[in-house]
């Protein structure tokens, strides 16, 4: 299309107010690179983020990286179903790794969701949003974000405005009133004459006016695309091996390298000969790094070799004593010196605990270091030439990403080209601030004058990892002679806050949270659900612990210490009801329930489980309820559902990284085991549709099976499970 | 000395150090990129392929084991326009999420239906070890079991 200068001022006038995407605020300069880089002759742009080309497609920009949470079909379903576009016409592209693509409406989403004034964030300038997106370079995918945020509050508008604009043209072209016409499948009709324009014809005409953003969206009724088990569209290019990852990428006369980093985090290289690698045929360069030596071959078997070969010396940044037990015992110290570096909640705490009529209860939990072990190994491919770097490959934030590598390579911003590929898992891994491929792939592409591309090992992937934090906690409760919880109090030692998921649901008159934070050298990563994993593992074993203590049924006992009425209530009763709590099982099994809000969804699931004869936990089905608000795509969610519940207890029962002497013990799956087939449950998972706001789903189906599963297993066994892995470490 | 072998049909001559796992072959010399690379110690079996009709995890597996053999990989087992029932069934129950272990998936799958056409949840069990961090086994159970319920295991490239 022709890049009007006054379009987009109008454009970017409209957009004020309304926080669409990255395009408020955006100068004119910037707009035309968007729209360069996303749009040819024939195609029409709206706020950058769609296009309709004259033969009637249409194509939606993802800021969101899909890896197999299904988020860009999802998108494209709000925006299409607000568009009314013909379905078999819309396809969705990542968008460009480009500030232009900054995602205001994730700015947006986390700042609500972190103020204690949501509305606040809403009168705060769209335009002063978009300069705060991309000066951030959000272009996350995390957090459960994608459909709360990008969808509600970008995708669906921007279908809206521009189903909008194209009416405002078809009632000029057939000079009608706009209240004559009506849109569906991508067609907006006449009734009266009979006449009908596409929107592959009227599109050229509509980008050029100026986008409303201040619509009406669809009723829940008026849907039609918004809850329907949809195909996803990435599947087929999954199934018989045409889907290209990071790792696939090739270019001619290109190189492939690995890398062998300083076992312990925060060691660097001293010293390497790099004979023995050189002697391996097909090794060509051996490149010292601050903290690790590279090995460049012509193919990743001789780059193997090459490193195994080597015998580097690394400092060991002076963390050579730690253990996982020193950890644990550092942060037992540090809970107990009654310090909290951050502290919340509301009520007397020590009031309640003092009360004469209350049996107080204690309890110290523990949970490992857990790994993502995302399936595609870290790899990518760089190119320098004519001071230029073009990197191809996988990231949870291409913009980030792009920063860290110009960074890296000590290049401007605008010599550096990020190619975001798609990804085999990431579940935390791949975010920027802690993906050390990335400075590597900069500074071995910058000493080579071929394309490069680094593969990690598995082992090196196990070893060098961003780990969910190993924490410990210290629960302690008063339990009045009514049965009701009187005060709550959580200790706990990490290095983040955790402030949101150390709250929990229930209604007890006096809370307190209290952060103990510890440092180790090991960085505080993301993992799938973030700090929810081990908040509700112990909130929700420690309220099973009370119940007992009252002698009452656990279901019950959360119950009565929910709103009455509230959507907790409801999830917990669909639930118990689905799982026939309280009826007999055969000898030998139990169940255990739990609940968790996260990201938005509240999320309940009761675990039937037995003892294999050999002592160890066999589960036999989860039950799942979850209220995300609206589903977007039902058989995807069941499937973000289905998978959270298999990780969960894998976690559970078999994970854990640990550290001995600074350096991590594990290798690959044969020491760090991930759940397969034959202890992979039947699932029941269920949705209830409620007017709430859009909640995530990657994420909020992990955080209840731990706990339940080991409420299960106390039912069964009467012992509580209060440290993670259960196969190593119950009892 | 070159390596004579079929790939999906073809024959191939591969010139690589004999100990070079095949996996590597497959995917750096030939460019057949489907199959993937997880452990390298055939924990995972996201490299799995035919060879001689049995799966086999070919990472590890040198390739100057496969001299005179007829290797199948994902890209051999059926494509867009004459898919594997098992592909097909593989969209009709929206197995993959990442996608990265599912042409191991479907490879073992395959094997297990040209063994068993009808298997067992236990069978399942037995013979499905691959991993997939995603934790799709519940769809994958599902299409084995609907193709199994078609009666279809269409043979393959040879």
């Amino acid at each position: 299309m022709k890049i009007k200068r006054r379009h987009f001022l109008y454009g970017g006038a409209a957009v004020i107010g309304a926080g669409v995407f990255g395009v408020v605020g955006m100068d004119w300069h910037e707009a035309s690179r968007a729209v360069a880089l996303t749009t040819k002759a024939g195609e029409a742009s709206f706020a950058t983020w769609l296009k309709i080309a004259a033969d009637g497609s249409i194509t939606l920009f993802s800021p969101h990286i899909d890896f197999g949470q299904g988020s860009q079909t999802a998108l494209a379903q709000m925006l299409a179903d607000e568009l009314d576009a013909d379905w078999s016409h819309v396809s969705v592209e990542q968008a460009p790794a480009d500030p232009a693509f900054a995602n205001v409406a994730l700015g947006k989403g986390f700042l609500k969701s972190t103020s204690s004034h949501p509305e606040l964030i809403d009168m705060l300038p769209a335009s002063l949003m978009g300069l705060l997106a991309r000066g951030l370079n959000l272009q996350i995918t995390g957090g459960s974000t994608a459909i709360r945020f990008t969808g509600q509050f970008s995708a669906r508008v921007v279908g809206a405005a521009a189903r909008q604009a194209l009416l405002e043209t078809a009632a000029g072209r057939l000079g009608v009133p706009i209240a004559e016409l009506s849109a569906a499948n991508s067609v907006i009709s006449h009734a009266k004459s009979g006449k009908s324009l596409t929107y592959g014809a009227l599109a050229e005409d509509a980008a050029a006016r100026t986008l409303n953003l201040d619509v009406k969206l669809k009723e829940r009724k008026d849907y039609k695309l918004i809850g329907k088990p949809i195909d996803r569209m990435d599947i087929p290019s999954k199934v018989d091996g045409r889907a290209q990852y990071g790792i696939d990428f090739h270019l001619p006369e290109m190189r492939v390298a690995t890398v062998m980093a300083a076992p312990v985090r925060g060691g660097k290289l001293v010293s390497v000969d790099p004979a023995p690698a050189m002697a391996i045929k097909g090794v060509e360069r051996v490149i010292n790094l601050d903290d690790a030596v590279v090995v460049v071959a012509t193919g990743y078997w001789a780059a193997l070799k090459g490193v195994r070969a080597l015998q580097p010396k690394f400092s060991d940044g002076g963390h050579g004593t730690l253990t996982s037990a020193s950890i644990y015992d550092a942060q037992a110290a540090l809970i107990k010196s009654g310090k909290p570096d951050n502290t919340g909640g509301s009520g007397d705490v020590g009031a309640a605990l003092g009360a004469k009529d209350v049996k107080v209860l204690e309890a110290d939990y523990r949970v490992p270091f857990l790994h993502q072990a995302m399936m595609e190994p870290f790899a990518l491919t760089g190119h320098y030439k004519d001071g230029r770097l073009d990197v191809w490959g996988g990231t949870q934030d291409p913009l980030s990403a792009h920063a860290a590598i110009a960074k890296a390579a000590d290049l401007n911003w605008d010599n550096v080209t990020f190619h975001t590929m798609i990804m085999g898992g990431g579940f935390g891994r791949r975010f920027p601030p802690y993906s050390q491929i990335l400075e590597q792939i900069a500074k071995v592409a910058k000493q080579v004058d071929y394309p490069v591309k680094i593969i990690w090992s598995r082992e090196e992937d196990v070893k060098q990892g961003a780990y969910r934090p190993q924490c410990a906690a210290h629960l302690k409760a008063a339990l009045g002679a009514d049965g009701k919880i009187k005060a709550w109090q959580t200790d706990y030692a990490q290095f983040t806050d955790a402030e949101a998921e150390a709250l929990f649901i229930y209604n007890v008159p006096a809370t307190a949270r209290h952060h103990h934070k510890y440092i180790s050298n090991q960085v505080d990563a993301y993992w799938r659900s973030v700090n929810n994993t081990q908040h509700g593992f112990w909130n929700e074993s420690f309220i099973d612990e009370l119940a007992a203590a009252a002698g009452q049924d656990p279901y019950q006992f959360r119950r009565a210490h929910l709103k009455p009425g509230s959507r907790h209530v409801a999830v917990l009763d669909e639930v118990a009801k689905r799982a026939s709590w309280g009826t007999p099982l055969p000898k030998g099994m139990g169940r255990g329930i739990a609940i968790v809000e996260s990201f938005g969804t509240i999320v309940a699931e009761v675990v039937e489980a037995s003892l294999k004869p050999d002592g160890t936990p066999q589960v036999h089905k989860v039950y799942a309820v979850v209220d995300c608000g609206t589903t977007v795509n039902p058989k995807n969610g069941e499937a973000q559902v289905i998978g959270g519940i298999n990780m969960g207890l894998s976690a559970a029962l078999g994970e854990a990284i640990t550290l001995t002497g600074g350096a991590v013990d594990q290798n690959s799956f044969t020491d760090y085991p991930i759940l397969k087939m034959a202890d992979a449950p039947a699932v029941d998972a269920h949705f209830i549709e409620s007017d709430a706001p859009v909640g995530g789903l990657g994420e909020p189906g992990l955080p209840p099976v731990g706990p339940a599963l080991a409420n299960a297993l106390f039912s069964i066994t009467g012992k509580r499970v209060r440290s993670l892995p259960i196969l190593t470490q119950a009892g | 000395m070159p390596i004579e072998t079929r790939v999906n049909g073809k024959a191939v001559s591969i010139n690589a150090e004999p100990d070079t796992p095949l996996l590597w072959v497959l995917r750096e010399e030939l460019q057949l990129t489907g199959t993937k690379f997880g452990c390298g110690i055939a924990a995972c079996g996201a490299c799995s392929v035919h060879i001689d009709g049995t799966v086999m995890r070919s990472c590890s597996v040198a390739v100057s084991e496969v001299a005179g053999k007829s290797i199948t990989t994902i890209e051999g087992l059926g494509n867009e326009k004459a898919p594997h029932p098992l592909q097909t069934a593989w969209i009709a129950h929206q197995v993959p999420q990442c996608g990265y272990c599912q042409s191991g998936q479907l490879m073992a799958a395959a094997a297990l239906l040209t063994t068993s056409p009808h298997p067992t949840d236990a069978q399942i069990d037995a013979a499905m070890t691959n991993i997939c961090r995603c934790g799709t086994y519940t769809r994958i159970r599902e299409a084995i079991h609907a193709v199994s319920e078609q009666g279809q295991t269409a043979g393959e490239a040879a």
